[in-house]
């Protein structure tokens, strides 16, 4: 890269407010993308990455005014353009994949003519040429029955799917720049990969650069060449990937690196009775039926045998569909199972509904995945933790408060939060609320459903590292469900892997994350990145198993079918 | 907690309705003159000193048979539209939270009774029960109590699935706990705005089934009839048909203003905002 190739994107000094308070949300933000150039902007939610990135295409909120600096694509200003220049630039010269995949495509299109909607407004192409590369791009993005997909609505596809398919939209129309706003984040860990290296080589393909967005840090590091941290609408350093992460200068990028999961030394294998022992359990949903006759059911969980023993940490991890949430469900009492049984301290449970299992609902409690969802609006908080105390016998109403009290201090927010309401909460607060409504009761026995995975990655780490202070302080047993393999890293004593409903492989942590046996543990492995500390506070990309660093080193494609067709209509 | 500072469609919705009600209540026991008294001399009189708002073809008061009549219809609105509340919260709240066989049958009945437009639903009760003013509350009480049940079922059907719900009842709290404690008080916001729309809805019910000749009997004066009586004097005397239609659209203004400033007040999410 020469000095004097002037850069496909240069954003100087740009600072955008909200028009009405005058807040600054972004301040003096600079960087440049080049031609081909792989770039990610880092940074927390509210740091206005989202912002900038919707700025360039002029796609910003109508409440947020600009309010100084300049971005130029292709060494025109953005903002000076006229309304057809504009739209010429949207679509045609810069594409955006948006971060949710289930809202992004019209529902009420089929996905052949939403694709074919581009190339009208930005190519000139007969109906049979425009179908021809709709068809070629679609195969190139791994969609196998390219015909029926062109009939199709998108509610016929998975997520990952749609995302595919959002990513055929957009390279259809052969971008310069590809600005992609988190574009995995909704996604399943296993399709998270095949999306993210799709899109990097489709975009090394067509020679397209990409500016990712993304909160998470692995993700960067593994495929751009450029990274831009951002903090509270500045940019607080930026560089080339791997120099970056090795030696991070500003304060934050060390606090953002330090937030990734690390391993902790494993406890001593925990022997003895088991506390929550679950045999042979089953769960089959009922299938929709017509009006007279039944339908199939569906088999959410086939045969379960799992044992936790007090005070341990037991991670269930598997991509969404594996029933692990139902695993947790079922234990939690919430889903009624169709066979099999719970076991808690050597008495069954489930089967005597109320009366019979006191002992199991007085010391089996759960957190929940949404903190947006999973406390009462109307309850304050303080009234929220002292529900759970309701059902313990003999508490008077001062040493409940007191009870609350402590609680609150221990999450770490201070009683004074006890007459605040939801609303008045962060993600992670909210979710430190609901910790201690879990623990308030003191319970043996924890199910921890995906309980940081809604969290800013900072936030996750303070979540998550209370959440492993408190079990070693109280010391109860926990059933921690996660797909988010770094957290389960850090906090699981033994992990269980599921696929399809039942259980592929389980095994202390160690042995897991080192050498796993199943062939979909593996998998699941090497679709995160590790990173592992260097000396110098930084980190680097540690592959962890051989192959990976190959699969990752996506190669350069030669001119495929749909490039050389692209050429034809593409003047 | 800081009081919040009343709201401007809380301080005019409130103003109109404290006046209404005010006129209602006064209107039970005292009226400046005897609303059924006739007064043949008097006849279509025009609002002067003499009757504040003139007189009607007997001769009556206006002023004394609006306030009688606001009264009689004031009550009865409430009444129905608290009866349709009442019972279509706690028939959408049963059907959307234990689902099943019973949420099937119940709601094939409410969507019978929906299809019928509710005036026509309330001719056909006032038919069985008789015309006179238990006969209306009961007919419109019926008549919208469907409409409630489909709103508070849709509202508990997407609450049931949030997680605080679950929470509840790990918490280990009873199915009827759960209901009343978490899955109840949200509703309320709906169920409020719902009310009120109603209340408006009542009123006019009445004024309308009065004015076809179904509601209370005369003499005694309701909104709707003297609404309806006025209609053959409309050019001799238009202020017959004007006030009881002012006292109608103002009381509905009222009503609505209120609503919204209830439902704001309500949501925790506003509190302290202002």
């Amino acid at each position: 890269m020469t000095k004097n190739d002037s850069p496909l994107v240069r954003v100087h000094d740009l600072s955008l407010e909200v028009a009405a308070s005058g807040k600054r949300v972004v301040d003096s933000v600079g960087f440049e993308v080049r031609a081909g150039e792989l770039v990610g902007i880092v940074g927390e939610s509210g740091s206005g990455k989202t912002l900038v990135a919707r700025a360039l295409m002029r796609l910003e909120p109508a409440a947020i005014a600009h309010a100084g600096g300049a971005i130029e694509i292709d060494g025109r200003d953005v903002r000076a353009l006229a309304p057809a220049a504009l739209r010429a630039l949207r679509g045609g010269r810069v594409g955006m994949v948006f971060q949710e995949p289930m809202t992004s495509l019209n529902p009420a299109m089929r996905i052949g003519r939403q694709l074919e909607e581009g190339l009208v407004r930005h190519r000139r192409a007969s109906a049979a040429e425009r179908r021809a590369l709709i068809a070629a791009m679609l195969a190139r993005v791994g969609i196998d029955d390219v015909e029926r997909a062109l009939a199709a609505y998108p509610h016929e596809f998975s997520g990952g799917m749609r995302q595919r398919i959002m990513l055929a939209s957009v390279m259809l129309l052969r971008p310069a720049l590809l600005i992609a706003d988190e574009p995995t984040t909704a996604l399943d860990a296993l399709v998270q990969r095949e999306v993210v290296e799709l899109m990097v080589e489709l975009a090394r393909s067509e020679g397209t650069a990409v500016l990712m967005i993304s909160h998470d840090l692995s993700m960067v590091a593994r495929y751009t060449d450029r990274v831009v941290v951002m903090c509270e609408g500045r940019v607080v350093e930026q560089g080339a990937t791997g120099a970056l992460m090795a030696q991070p200068q500003h304060p934050y990028t060390r606090r953002l690196l330090d937030a990734m999961p690390r391993r902790l030394t494993a406890k001593t294998p925990l022997v003895g009775a088991p506390l929550v022992e679950v045999r042979g359990l089953t769960v089959d949903y009922p299938g929709r039926g017509g009006l007279f006759k039944r339908g199939a059911a569906r088999r959410a969980l086939h045969g379960i045998d799992l044992a936790i023993a007090p005070g341990e940490v037991v991670a269930v991890v598997g991509a969404s569909g594996s029933g692990k949430t139902t695993l947790g469900r079922v234990i939690a009492g919430l889903v009624r199972a169709s066979g099999g049984e719970v076991r808690f301290a050597g008495h069954g449970v489930g089967a005597a509904r109320r009366g019979g299992s006191r002992d199991y609902r007085l010391n089996c409690q759960m957190v929940f995945q949404d903190p947006y969802s999973s406390l009462d609006p109307r309850m304050s908080v303080g009234g929220a933790i002292g529900e759970a105390l309701r059902h313990v016998p003999g508490l008077g109403a001062g040493e409940k408060a007191t009870r609350v009290a402590e609680s609150l201090d221990e999450v770490g927010l201070g009683s004074a939060y006890a007459l605040r309401f939801p609303h008045e909460l962060s993600g992670g607060q909210r979710q430190r609320v609901a910790i201690a409504r879990a623990l308030v009761r003191r319970p043996k026995f924890v199910v921890a459903d995906e309980p940081v995975s809604a969290l800013d990655m900072t936030v996750r780490a303070q979540v998550l590292d209370l959440l492993a202070d408190l079990q070693r302080r109280h010391g109860f047993a926990c059933l921690f469900i996660s797909h988010d393999l770094s957290a389960v890293e850090q906090i699981a004593d033994r992990v269980v892997v599921m696929q399809d409903g039942r259980i592929v492989e389980q095994g202390l942590r160690d042995a897991i994350f080192d050498r796993p046996r199943h062939a979909y543990t593996r998998r699941l492995l090497s679709a995160i990145p590790a990173l592992e500390a260097t000396g110098s506070g930084g980190v680097r990309l540690r592959w962890r198993f051989d192959g990976d660093a190959q699969a990752a080193a996506v190669p350069r494609h030669a001119a495929s079918a749909i490039t050389a067709e692209a050429a034809l209509v593409g003047r | 907690m800081k009081t919040a500072r009343i709201a401007p469609n809380a301080l005019v919705g409130g103003v109109i309705m404290a006046g209404v009600l005010g006129c209602a209540l006064l209107g039970a026991f005292w009226t400046p003159r005897d609303p059924l008294a006739l007064d043949f001399a008097a006849r279509l009189a025009p609002p002067g000193a003499g009757h504040w708002l003139g007189t009607d073809e007997f001769g009556r008061d206006v002023a004394s048979r609006l306030m009688a009549g606001a009264a009689t219809s004031a009550w009865i609105s409430l009444l129905s539209v608290v009866s349709a509340v009442g019972f279509g919260t706690a028939l959408g709240v049963l059907t959307g939270y234990l689902r099943g066989t019973f949420d099937r049958i119940a709601m094939a009945f409410n969507d019978a009774l929906l299809a019928f437009p509710g005036m026509l639903l309330a001719l056909g009760l006032l038919a069985v029960f008789g015309a006179n003013r238990w006969g209306i509350i009961a007919a419109l009480a019926i008549a919208y109590t469907p409409s409630v049940t489909r709103v508070v079922r849709g509202t508990v059907l997407s609450l049931r699935e949030r997680e605080f719900v679950d929470a509840s009842r790990v918490m280990g709290n009873s199915e009827l706990f759960t209901m009343a404690r978490h899955v109840l008080p949200n509703c309320i916001a709906p169920i409020a705005v719902l009310a009120t729309s109603m209340f408006g809805w009542a009123l006019l019910s009445e004024s309308a089934l009065s004015f076809l000749g179904l509601g209370v009997p005369p003499p005694a004066p309701t909104w709707g009839n003297m609404l309806a009586a006025s209609r053959p004097h409309f050019e001799q005397a238009v202020w017959l048909g004007i006030f009881p239609g002012v006292c109608i659209s103002l009381t509905l203004l009222g009503i609505n203003l209120l609503g919204d400033a209830l439902r704001d007040r309500l949501d925790p999410r506003m509190r302290g905002t202002r």
